[in-house]
């Protein structure tokens, strides 16, 4: 597959930590407006691929491109944020000392530069998109708490807000209903299955039940690499991941 | 409109402080100069140049702030940015001294007669004049700050080795102002100012405007604070302070907004530093010393990181201390400092001012709970400082 018509492209991507090898020769392609859901044993290397498309971590080898031609090893997180790849982290990241809207506020599409934001003034169409956000968040009720103060399926939801609020093209999601009830996480699946008619998804879960629920392609990663890809029940009767991964 | 402007930028408890500042500096002045000696509210000249200096240093307190409280770098070398602003405004307190130095030469100060000097080097030149030496006062610790953050920020220096650079680089400085070569007066400094603006510097008159100026520009800091912090960009620094890489992935330039704080906050200090060299009539190499800029990160401790009036509360309280403990009883002092550093770390993590803010949030909880509503959980200020969490 050429890259020119993908959304991400990754190919023959490596990456060792002292010398352990965490991502090891892994391609993976997403299409524009496809969500996609990897599963893998821990320390699979799922993190680490979000950590290497989102420019955290550079790669030793391979290709990774973006919307066709924009290669992401040469950009920082910042200018990758800008290119359009927002990013929720396994362990749930919110601005704790700020309010709920504020952390809105600061994920919100915008210029990014440190004079605009000294003179910032909130327009009314900025206004209306947190508003929405939060009505799709269901923390409209809880606008003004610092979101210190959230449970923690509330903050998941939060960072899901934030990403919306950045509008990317691009959703890297990893273990978004990680603590969360049965019902949050339903609702969960339901706002991913949402926001993936208008933007391409890759979520990172554990979660069968969830995964089943989003009901898109599979790609299962172990050590590193591509171990299995297709649909749920295709990849959940193969063999090898069996033995790797649901077996245990 | 104005008060309008001014309240969309500053809360009620910033507004309250600047006006206070702004009283003081009116009501100070006129107690000392118009009240007769025996009035029981007047305040004698060498009170009034103590009170300016401890404001100064609350100045001081409030620039740190500025990065330590709310964009979490831990300057250990703030300290230098007072320095060279007290340099600047010392340099043209020399050049006015003219020719009524022991020496009586027109142009080059007695230091440099001493050292054998036949003209004024080049980086003395303008300082004759007031405006020259008032924007070096700003651009000498801006620009040294500016190129300092560049390179650390650029190249992702946080935390420990952030505060260890800053205070290597006080420490550089003080080295360096110590040689006479430098041509800033070397071991002994500048001193025995004559006048300035043409006013006499010891005059009773001098040294309340000086306490004028001091308490004006604090207020001006107060003000300037509030509006950095209430505006986004204040917002993205609190971002920063807490989890750095997550302000990344969503796009921001994280080195860009340190370095913009960074800089504004030596100018502050420099400022600081020019205000307060005319008031103790002296500056010379100590004050570059490492441990000068390690109190003013224990004043903002003391009085509540990450508000905006806590260092100014700090600086004073700590000050006041320092003034009689050393006075009476001088071998103890830099123990009960140690001391207190240790108590508020301890106890009062955040501060005098997180213990009133803890205090409040804990009334308005049980009144919430009385009314059976759900808590309103937001604090007064950004008092919470959860511990930094780094992204993932
Ligand atoms: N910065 C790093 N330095 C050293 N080792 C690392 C680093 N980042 C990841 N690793 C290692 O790489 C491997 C892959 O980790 P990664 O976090 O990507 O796994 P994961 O698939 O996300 O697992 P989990 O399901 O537990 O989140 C692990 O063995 C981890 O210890
Ligand atoms: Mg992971």
């Amino acid at each position: 597959m050429k890259a020119q018509d993908t959304l991400l492209y990754l190919d023959g991507v490596s990456v060792s930590f002292d010398g352990f090898r965490a991502i090891n020769n892994l391609s993976l392609v997403l299409q524009t407006g496809e969500m996609r859901a990897i599963i893998g044993p821990n320390g699979a290397g799922k993190t680490t691929m979000m950590d290497i498309i989102t420019g955290k971590t550079k790669p030793d080898a391979g290709d990774v491109y973006f919307n066709g031609e924009v290669d992401l090893t040469r950009h920082d997180e910042a200018e990758i944020a800008l290119l359009g790849i927002g990013r929720k982290f396994q362990k749930p990241t919110v601005f704790e000392s700020h309010t709920v809207e504020d952390n809105l506020v600061l994920a919100l599409s915008g210029p990014r530069s440190a004079f605009s934001a000294l003179f910032h003034k909130q327009s009314a169409n900025e206004a209306e998109r947190i508003e929405d956000i939060l009505y799709t968040i269901r923390l409209n009720g809880k606008r003004d708490w610092l979101a210190a103060n959230l449970s923690h399926g509330q903050k998941q939801w939060l960072e899901i807000g934030m990403l919306l609020a950045q509008d990317p093209k691009l959703l890297l999601v990893d273990e978004p209903v990680a603590g969360m009830t049965d019902a949050e996480t339903a609702e969960t699946a339901k706002l991913l299955r949402e926001i993936a008619k208008t933007r391409s998804v890759l979520v990172v879960e554990h979660d069968m039940h969830f995964v089943r629920e989003l009901d898109v392609k599979v790609t299962c990663l172990h050590e590193g690499s591509v171990l299995a890809e297709g649909s749920l029940d295709f990849v959940s009767n193969d063999q090898r991941v069996i033995e790797v991964y649901l077996g245990r | 409109m104005i008060t309008q402007w001014f309240f969309t930028h500053v809360d009620r408890r910033g507004g309250i402080v600047i006006a206070l500042l702004v009283a003081i500096a009116f009501l100070v002045p006129l107690s000392n100069l118009l009240l007769p000696e025996t009035s029981p509210l007047h305040i004698p000249t060498y009170l009034v140049s103590l009170i300016g200096k401890y404001l100064t240093y609350a100045l001081l307190a409030v620039a740190l702030d500025l990065v330590w409280g709310f964009c979490g770098i831990l300057s250990l070398g703030h300290g230098a940015f007072f320095a060279l602003g007290g340099y600047a405004m010392g340099m043209y307190l020399m050049r006015q001294i003219g020719p009524r130095g022991v020496y009586a030469d027109p142009v080059l100060p007695d230091f440099m007669i001493f050292l054998n000097w036949k003209e004024l080097p080049w980086f003395w030149y303008g300082f004759d004049n007031f405006w020259f030496a008032a924007l070096m006062v700003v651009l000498v610790p801006g620009a040294l700050a500016f190129g300092f953050g560049w390179l650390a920020f650029r190249s992702r220096v946080t935390g420990v080795y952030l505060s260890i650079i800053t205070q290597a680089l006080t420490y550089a400085l003080l080295l360096a102002f110590f040689r006479n070569d430098m041509g800033f007066g070397g071991n002994n400094g500048l001193t025995d100012f004559k006048d300035i603006l043409g006013f006499n510097i010891q005059a009773g008159t001098t040294r309340s405007m000086l306490f004028a100026a001091t308490a004006l520009f604090l207020a001006l800091a107060v003000f300037v604070s509030s509006f950095i912090i209430r505006s986004k960009l204040g917002k993205v620094l609190v971002g920063v302070r807490d989890a750095e890489s997550r302000m990344r992935f969503l796009g921001y330039r994280v080195d860009r907004y340190k370095l913009f704080v960074w800089t504004i906050s030596a100018m502050m200090a420099g400022i600081a530093g020019a205000l307060y060299v005319p008031q103790v009539g002296i500056i010379n190499p100590s004050e570059f010393e490492p441990a000068n800029s390690i109190e003013a990160v224990i004043w903002v401790a003391v009085g509540g990181r990450g508000t905006i009036i806590g260092p100014i509360i700090g600086a004073v309280l700590v000050n006041f201390g320092k003034t009689y403990f050393t006075a009476a009883f001088p071998e103890i002092w830099l123990f009960a400092l140690g001391a207190l550093f240790i108590i508020v770390t301890l106890f009062l993590p955040k501060g005098i001012l997180g213990l009133y803010g803890s205090w409040r949030t804990k009334l308005a909880d049980r009144a919430a709970r009385k009314k059976d509503s759900a808590p309103p959980p937001v604090a007064a200020e950004n008092v919470h400082l959860p511990e930094p969490q780094a992204a993932e």
